[in-house]
């Protein structure tokens, strides 16, 4: 949040990658040699048809998955090729994740929630509140700290979700489908939330969304069809 | 310690479920209390017995005598330190229901022998001015009410005849699993009124200079008297008592049993409780994992959870089962001794938390192993 980052510095970059699933004896490539760019400070979204291979991307560079083939280089480091516990400090540091069904523990409060990943950090308890408190400050939900989440609607409990992942600082969000489970109204804020996270906190947000409107919001438009990525210059298409 | 939030969460999450895990952990350690309750019953004998002393008894029997002349024969024998006798009168107090056993002991000899057995030396000194004076243990003294002066009216029934006696102290145990249920009276008083039977012992006690000597003095022993008339048969008291406890049956095994069938079924519940809650919440650990909780430390988590369930039952079962043994012998005194000890206690939390371990491995394991990937496609 501090460093003042030049907007033209690489941050992701994929290389060749390749991702298929063998069922049997039957073999799906799902991607295709996707090569792609993704600076810091970006707001990228991803669109494309349901099956088109935007979640296994997403999950490849957030280091839940390996490709087949191919380089995730995250700040010069190859993710690919990491073990795997290596990999899971790097994701604890390095990536915060959004879900659409904003994925909270039901059994804990707000505040809990936000706090489950500084408990994998150095932090003292007094140091995770003021980080947690600030995190629903940014999200707007400094008042309800110690609501559970089925007493929150679903646009507050996706600002929680987004809370969590911005907590420990992380170098880039992935959002998959954030506001596929929302109204419009709500979905609007947690846009607006989204971009306020990187013109103001300089966030780097990668989204994945089938709604135009959301990927109207992005500055840079990716769209993914049958394993192969176009990428779309702001709003060309 | 800063991951309690999560798992007071988890544990409290399905309140209903949580309440029968932990509430089945209870019943179970309850009664794995009880068992060891009725099995130190069984065994206090062998339990307490002295590792010093030995029981001289006739070969042929334990119902037939020895004469008292081989006290002074016993005495003569090398290693061995003191010798006593005593013999079971077997009476009827007012009902065969109220039994408790009556030893005719030889007063002189009885009280070092068995330095376990506390008395007050003033009431030992009254007892032994009268002939027809009795030491009660305070669990017989408490249950039928008596007290010190009180007149115990005791029918025989190997020998002859309604038996007065009057209380002149009471002993009390120096453990919790001492025997407090006898009742002593003096030899010489029963010699006198069975003039038929006159000059014999039921078995002795002899005491040796240390336990390492006893295999070979049993040997001196029995050889002394072999090809008398009345030969012996001599055993460490713990062999004695442990004889005694087989008339009954093998408890032990019975215990084993018991105990091994309840705390398998208390796996298999245990089990598939946390494997439930476990498939439930696949979600939120693959998001947890994606958030960079490692495998090991989502291992230890579910596997606290399920010692948790276990530790908290395994106790509450145990307290529960200690009240109940405060509250009371159930047999009203049939029983020896009737207590759960703190280290019946103590392994029952152990087998608490064994159970805890197994019956959270495996589904530990599977969420250790759970792919992100496929659990977050499986909403
Ligand atoms: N574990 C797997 N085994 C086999 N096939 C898989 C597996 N995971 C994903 N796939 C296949 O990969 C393809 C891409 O899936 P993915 O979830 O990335 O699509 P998506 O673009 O996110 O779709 P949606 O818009 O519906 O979320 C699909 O055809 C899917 O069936
Ligand atoms: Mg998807």
């Amino acid at each position: 949040m501090e460093n003042i980052s030049n907007p033209k510095e690489t941050l992701i970059t994929l290389i060749d990658i390749h991702k298929n699933y063998t069922r049997g004896s039957e073999t799906i490539d799902v991607l295709k040699g996707v090569n792609l760019s993704i600076c810091k400070g970006d707001f990228a979204a991803f669109m494309g048809p349901s099956g088109s291979g935007k979640t296994t991307l997403l999950n490849l560079l957030g280091g839940l998955d390996v490709p087949s083939k191919g380089q995730i280089l995250i700040e010069n480091e190859d993710i690919a090729r990491m073990p795997e516990k290596k990999l899971t400090d790097w994701r604890a540091r390095h990536v915060g994740f959004i879900f659409q069904l904003y994925n909270l523990i039901p059994v804990m409060t707000a505040f809990q929630n936000v706090e489950l990943p500084l408990l994998l950090t150095r932090l003292s308890k007094k140091e995770r509140r003021r980080h947690v408190e600030t995190a629903l400050a940014i999200v707007g939900l400094a008042d309800r700290m110690s609501h559970y989440p089925r007493q929150l609607s679903g646009g507050q409990e996706q600002r929680v979700a987004i809370a969590r992942a911005i907590v420990t600082d992380p170098t880039f969000l992935l959002c998959d489908e954030p506001t596929g489970d929302l109204d419009r109204k709500s979905a609007n804020e947690i846009l607006d939330l989204l971009t306020r996270l990187v013109n103001e906190h300089e966030k780097t947000v990668l989204m994945v969304t089938h709604d135009p409107l959301a990927a109207n919001q992005a500055k840079v438009r990716f769209h993914l069809e049958k394993g192969e990525l176009a990428h779309f210059d702001g709003g060309a298409a | 310690m800063k991951y309690l939030p999560l798992l007071i969460a988890n544990i409290g999450r399905k309140k209903m479920r949580s309440v029968l895990t932990v509430g089945s952990f209870a019943v179970a350690l309850f009664l794995f209390g009880l068992l060891g309750v009725i099995h130190l019953a069984f065994n206090q004998g062998v339990e307490v017995a002295g590792v010093d002393r030995l029981i001289v008894r006739n070969k042929t029997s334990l119902i037939m005598p020895l004469p008292v002349s081989y006290k002074e024969k016993l005495k003569q024998i090398d290693g061995i330190s003191s010798v006593t006798f005593a013999t079971w009168f077997g009476g009827v107090y007012k009902d065969p229901k109220n039994f408790f056993p009556q030893f005719a002991i030889d007063v002189p000899t009885w009280r070092a022998m068995y330095p376990e057995f506390v008395v007050n030396d003033q009431e030992w000194k009254n007892f032994e001015q009268d002939r027809q004076g009795c030491i009660v243990g305070r669990k017989i003294l408490d249950r039928f009410g008596w007290k010190v002066g009180d007149r115990i009216p005791i029918q025989a029934t190997i020998y002859r005849g309604l038996w007065d006696f009057t209380i002149r102290g009471v002993y009390d145990g120096k453990r919790e699993a001492d025997d407090t249920t006898q009742f002593w009276f003096h030899f010489n008083y029963l010699n006198e009124r069975t003039p038929f039977q006159k000059d014999y012992a039921g078995w002795y006690t002899v005491k040796v200079e240390n336990p390492d000597i006893a295999p070979r003095t049993i040997q001196v022993i029995d050889g002394r008297f072999a090809n008398s008339p009345f030969e012996t048969t001599t055993e460490t008291e713990k062999e004695f008592m442990a004889g005694f406890v087989k008339q009954f049956g093998n408890i032990k095994l019975i215990i084993l049993i018991v105990g091994s069938v309840v705390m398998f079924t208390l796996l298999l519940i245990t089990g598939s409780n946390m494997s439930l809650s476990i498939r439930e919440r696949t979600n939120e650990i693959a998001v947890l994992k994606a958030m960079g909780f490692g495998s090991p430390l989502i291992f230890s988590l579910i596997l606290a959870e399920s010692v948790g369930y276990a530790v908290t039952g395994g106790i509450v079962g145990l307290l529960l089962c200690k009240l109940f043994t405060l509250g009371g012998d159930p047999t009203h005194g049939l029983l020896p001794v009737f207590v759960l000890e703190n280290q019946t206690a103590f392994l029952g939390v152990g087998v608490s938390v064994a159970v805890g371990l197994v019956s959270g491995f495996v589904p530990a394991f599977l969420a250790m192993r759970l792919n992100i990937v496929d659990a977050l496609r499986r909403i």
